[in-house]
């Protein structure tokens, strides 16, 4: 059981926050993360957060998807057991392009959805660790993770002096 | 720092804050069930009985049940079929196809049009299920290793493409839907008090806390999500108009059928999300965000589609003459004036002529008139797919084949099930899950809801709320 300190700078306005995250991380201080109920454009930038690689696993699980049912349809009508329907060749390219659509999409959505949960971290869970139940209605929530010997009153200071409206500490148990 | 365009209408009036988006839309989510909740269910619950029953009967008496006959093989099952897919499609169009589109009105409205979609498809799936008569084989769709020789399905079918794009259009929609759901279920976790509701919710929310790491990550993952979903809903309903356009029957042979079948179906979705949301935002007072605005650019929508929709009878008909055959003409001719008459001209009132009445302003900012019109267009476009399968069919080859075709009381029970099913999931959504999407109606919030946030450095410095000056344009 390990336990962790964090001094939460409550704002509630996404401008002043974004101003505030920038003049904080100016001062030298690390953020341990920054909450809020919807996602605010530019915070990216300021907290130095890079663009998601998900794009990139969404097209390759849509390649295998493609591969895997171009391989199934030609290897099932193709090889495994041929007939004639239609007077159609046994690989019809034309007429597997459809499934091998939907395919690409099922795997591309699926395998980014999924990779996207586990690198989050998103399960169900019965208990959530919320550092403020107000994160996800109306208030934007910075959280800095509290070190031995670090000086709290420094930290109040700069969070108030650039528009957080409270500071409060919180203990997470881990 | 923020704009405030003069020409266009706010998206969210009233002068709401963030905590009162959250209030409103929880509002219905933990309150206990209010009388006419209770009574809509009750109806629908009606309805969902009569589904079980008709259900009942087809499978254990079997298909004879349904009024099908030699000649006439698909009718009204094959009819619900297209038509609650086409429903469904409005869903996803606001949802992604907006989204690129970078469409703001989208935001109030995503939620419960998904949430239409994925009922709707729930309830077009019903048909094909039921008609295999024997459901519980219907895992012999799939191409599974199998004892008969391995025989393995047609690819070169669409009635298989349709398994595939049906199935994978359902499992994407989910998806999609759920992830704009997981930060909602998180604002509704933290605001709950009841262990049940708490505990319920927060498995629901997938440890969401709203985390700027996870929202940028989230972001991408619903750009691109829209954008697989967008070229997938097209897909699905061409393909679906292939099961028709690929047979050699005078009247279903058609190129046009692709974009005349995605057109329909954008046009009769949008019909029934108006549905749904005018009543839906009077039941639970959510007027400040499903606004006239919202109505008045789906009716847009609609004016549009249904215009496409008018232009490809006109088409058909048109070629039908110009083609020069004359099986294929008299097929055209038969719709129009032979004994389903009246069923083709009920088609062409209500899809061509009262879409049109959208072009006045006043029309299309009143909602009695949008109401009665979009119930007017969902059954025009339920008779259009009658139509189209019914009189092409009707006519054999040999004319000692031709046949009329009546449905029995289990046709009729079927398909007014699937009603009361579709609607008893829908109000148990509306009940449970927040109708409107929390999360990015806050996201617009500052630039589309008339009011500007303006914003005093200096008062919050000392730790007091920033002003809000209230200023409507």
């Amino acid at each position: 059981m390990t336990s962790k300190k964090y001094i939460l700078g409550v704002f509630d306005d996404e401008d002043v926050l974004l101003n505030a995250i920038e003049k904080t991380r100016a001062a030298g201080t690390r953020i341990y993360d920054v909450f809020s109920p919807y996602p605010i454009h530019g915070i990216d930038d300021v907290l130095g957060i890079e663009r998601s690689r998900l794009p990139i696993v969404a097209f390759f699980c849509g390649l295998c998807g493609t591969s895997f049912a171009l391989w199934m349809q030609i290897y099932m009508l193709g090889f495994d057991w041929p007939m004639i329907i239609g007077g159609k060749p046994h690989i019809a390219l034309p007429s597997f392009i459809p499934v091998t659509f939907e395919l690409t999409v099922l795997f591309a959505a699926f395998g980014m959805v999924i990779t996207f949960f586990i690198i989050s971290g998103l399960r169900p869970t019965m208990k959530v660790p919320v550092m403020d139940v107000r994160s996800t209605d109306d208030k934007y929530v910075m959280a800095i993770e509290l070190k031995e010997g670090t000086d709290v009153s420094i930290l109040n200071d700069l969070l108030r002096s650039n528009g957080a409206i409270e500071v409060n500490e919180k203990e997470v148990v881990k | 720092m923020q704009h405030v365009s003069p020409i266009r209408e706010p998206l969210v009036t009233g002068g709401k804050t963030y905590a009162d988006i959250t209030e409103d839309v929880c509002r219905q989510v933990e309150a206990k069930p209010n009388v006419r909740w209770m009574m809509a269910l009750g109806v629908s619950l009606v309805f969902l009985g009569i589904f079980i029953y008709s259900v009942y009967r087809t499978l254990w008496f079997g298909i004879g049940e349904w009024g099908l006959n030699k000649t006439v093989g698909w009718a009204w099952d094959i009819t619900n079929f297209v038509w609650w897919v086409g429903i469904g499609h409005a869903g996803t169009l606001i949802s992604a196809i907006l989204l690129l589109f970078r469409q703001k009105w989208r935001t109030s409205i995503n939620r419960a049009a998904e949430a239409m979609t994925i009922f709707a498809v729930i309830c077009a799936a019903m048909f094909p299920v039921l008609h295999m008569g024997r459901p519980w084989l219907a895992y012999w769709v799939l191409p599974l290793p199998n004892t008969f020789g391995s025989l393995w399905v047609n690819f070169n079918s669409p009635l298989l493409w349709d398994v595939f794009a049906i199935s994978t259009y359902f499992s994407v929609s989910l998806v999609f839907w759920y992830i704009g759901l997981i930060p909602d279920f998180a604002t509704i976790r933290d605001r709950a008090t009841g262990p049940i509701a708490r505990r319920a919710y927060a498995l629901l929310s997938m440890n969401w806390t709203g985390s700027a790491k996870h929202w940028s990550r989230y972001e991408t993952v619903s750009l691109i999500l829209a954008g697989l979903a967008t070229p997938l809903v097209l897909s699905v309903h061409t393909i679906v108009s292939m099961d028709f356009a690929t047979s050699v029957i005078p009247g279903w042979h058609t190129t046009i059928f692709p974009p005349y079948f995605v057109a329909g179906a954008i046009f009769s979705g949008f019909a029934m999300v108006l549905t749904l949301m005018i009543i839906t935002r009077k039941v639970f007072r959510l007027e400040d965000y499903i606004t006239l605005e919202h109505v008045e650019s789906m009716n847009k929508v609609i004016t549009l589609t249904g215009s496409i929709v008018g232009v490809a009878y006109i088409t058909e008909f048109f070629i039908a003459w110009y083609s020069g055959v004359e099986y294929e003409q008299y097929a055209f001719i038969n719709r129009a004036t032979g004994p389903y008459w009246w069923a083709y001209w009920s088609m062409m009132t209500c899809n061509v002529i009262t879409p049109q009445l959208f072009w006045f302003r006043s029309i299309r900012r009143s909602l009695t008139a949008t109401f009665i019109i979009s119930i007017f267009v969902n059954i025009g476009m339920w008779f259009e797919r009658f139509v189209i399968i019914v009189t092409s069919l009707h006519r054999d080859f040999l004319p000692s084949s031709w046949v009329m075709f009546s449905p029995t009381s289990i046709d009729v029970g079927v398909y007014v099930g699937t009603i009361g099913l579709f609607f008893t999931l829908f109000l148990l959504f509306a009940k449970f899950f927040p109708v409107v999407n929390m999360a990015e109606v806050k996201s617009i919030l500052k630039s589309s809801s008339g009011v500007s946030h303006t914003h005093n450095p200096d008062a919050s410095m000392h730790g007091t709320a920033p002003k809000n000056s209230h200023k409507h344009d």
